[in-house]
């Protein structure tokens, strides 16, 4: 589905990622795991078109995404949810959402199936965002990605700084969604976490692609974890 | 439903006034129709997308002297004059607008800013065609538009009601309309608006072609309506009064263009009747309300009593 062949990007001459290479499947979790600065957000940030690449080619089916302006790649089926949720902080929780659905004119059913994923939103629709708890502006976040019905969903740590019943409230999220059929780019910190929701885990060091490998072979393999994101 | 009840009740209000007014308020409520149209232009790119210009005084003047200067030069009537003046704030704010939006924050203010300082030297210099900083007076027989005389008092009143209603009217459908709603996202975060799918470069054009417009037909009707035509209408204050009347009324309102016009108009009007150091009474209100009203005064209407107006 989403497919990243040998790319390198950056900001000016500082380069970032080295000849990265990934795939993500259908109804699959991928999980990025690395130290800081080892180029997980910018290989989001490549996708989506934020970061120009320097070589390579990124593609989504037959699609080559590389091509598109950014602005096209979530009309291309990507959704990107970014650290730090990024929300529009003045506009209600129904505002925000019409703003995703109406970017693929997507209809009232969307919306419902949307709400349905996260019934606390549907609490708070006449809320402004910038009043929502940590938890229930990144529910925010994720379901205006959603109203976009991306194949493919990017999710840049998406439990950072959250609480447990709200870190599993996102969990079972992630999960319906890779019942759904839908491709997921997991960045994450947490190591229980990866091991918890990930199909697979592809290691990233200095923005170069290091070992790919199920979650059951990283159980049996720790120590690669502390060899990829231990300090 | 009351959205609308509170917009048509405005324009029903100054209707009303029509008939009692007294002549000089009459006279300065037109004008203050007319400058608050402007203002409208203004804040759709300045309160709703986040685009501080500094060089709207180009549109506006744009507006003016593509009206005036068809009159003058071309022998045009009023209807075609204003409509060359309309072409022209169009084409120019487009100009700008695809050179300036390449540009962010504070280069984009600098930007729009020489632009504007380039138009008012280019009036200054063209002096030959635009009589430079005397300006000129656009004459009684040429400020008839269908046979009605738009240099007596009560047709320029009801003309730049109309102006300001129409304006008035397309701000409030804009602002309501998905186009609006995107307007404010971009306002709020540019980048995370691109990532969900839209083309901000295309929405900050269109913005800024339509603000630029309705600055120009501003222009142009204030030319017509007034009939002077002059420099200091380019110069720089020109381009700092809209903000001045935008950040009093309220930024992101629907209304607030049009009471701080209206207040700024009649704060200044006043001020001037008392002291010759008018412009520091002027300062000091100023100061009170930005303290206290930091939003503006529709803001602070929207923040403490009517959540929803627009």
């Amino acid at each position: 589905m989403l497919r990243l062949d040998r790319i390198s990007a950056g900001y000016g001459r500082a380069q970032v990622l080295r000849d990265l290479s990934l795939e993500v499947k259908p109804g699959e979790i991928l999980c990025l795991l690395g130290r800081n600065g080892a180029g997980k957000s910018t290989t989001m940030r490549a996708i989506m078109g934020l970061v120009p690449l320097v070589s390579g080619t990124i593609w989504l089916g037959d699609e080559r995404l590389s091509d598109l302006p950014a602005h096209e790649v979530p009309r291309a089926g990507v959704g990107y949810v970014p650290q730090g949720r990024r929300l529009f902080a003045d506009l209600t929780v129904a505002q925000n959402l019409e703003i995703g659905l109406m970017a693929r004119q997507s209809g009232p059913e969307v919306r419902a199936e949307v709400l349905t994923r996260f019934p606390r939103l549907r609490e708070r629709l006449g809320q402004k965002a910038q009043t929502l708890s940590g938890g229930e502006q990144q529910m925010l976040a994720m379901a205006r990605a959603l109203c976009l019905r991306p194949q493919v969903l990017l999710l840049d740590e998406p439990t950072e700084g959250l609480q447990p019943s709200m870190i599993a409230a996102i969990r079972d999220v992630i999960v319906g969604l890779r019942e759904a059929g839908v491709a997921v780019l997991l960045v994450e910190q947490r190591v229980d976490a990866v091991l918890d929701l990930a199909d697979r885990v592809a290691f990233l060091e200095n923005g170069s692609g290091g070992a790919v490998m199920t979650a059951d072979d990283l159980r049996a393999n720790r120590s690669l974890v502390d060899r990829y994101v231990g300090v | 439903m009351k959205v609308y009840a509170l917009h048509v009740g405005l324009l029903a209000l100054l209707l009303a006034l029509h008939f009692v007014l007294p002549a000089y308020h009459h006279g300065n409520l037109a004008r203050v129709m007319v400058l608050a149209s402007y203002a409208m232009g203004y804040n759709l790119m300045f309160g709703y997308t986040g685009l501080l210009s500094l060089g709207h005084a180009l549109f506006f003047a744009a507006g003016m002297y593509g009206m005036g200067l068809g009159v003058q030069h071309l022998g045009l009537s009023a209807a075609p004059a204003l409509i060359l003046g309309l072409v022209a704030g169009a084409v120019v704010s487009g100009v700008l607008a695809a050179l300036a939006l390449r540009t962010a924050g504070v280069a984009f203010m600098i930007v729009t800013l020489m632009f504007a300082q380039a138009g008012y030297l280019s009036v200054l210099y063209f002096g030959a065609l635009t009589r430079g900083d005397e300006g000129f007076v656009i004459q009684q027989a040429d400020r008839m538009l269908w046979g009605i005389d738009l240099s007596l008092e009560g047709n320029r009143y009801l003309a730049a009601l109309l102006l300001f209603g129409t304006c008035l009217m397309l701000c409030l459908w804009l602002v309501r309309s998905p186009f609006g709603r995107v307007l404010v996202a971009i306002r709020e975060n540019e980048e995370r608006v691109r990532m969900l799918g839209y083309d901000v470069f295309a929405h900050k054009f269109a913005v800024m072609v339509l603000s630029g417009t309705m600055a120009a037909a501003a222009g142009a009707s204030y030319g017509l309506l007034f009939g002077y035509v002059g420099a200091s209408f380019a110069s720089v204050q020109y381009s700092i009064f809209p903000l001045l009347w935008v950040l009093l009324g309220g930024a992101g309102t629907v209304l607030g263009p049009f009471i701080g016009t209206l207040f700024m108009f009649y704060l200044i009007d006043l001020s001037s009747g008392v002291t010759t150091a008018y412009m520091l009474l002027a300062g000091v209100a100023l100061v009170v309300l930005t303290l206290f009203a930091p939003q503006g005064l529709m803001g602070e209407v929207r923040r403490r009593v009517w959540r929803g107006v627009p």
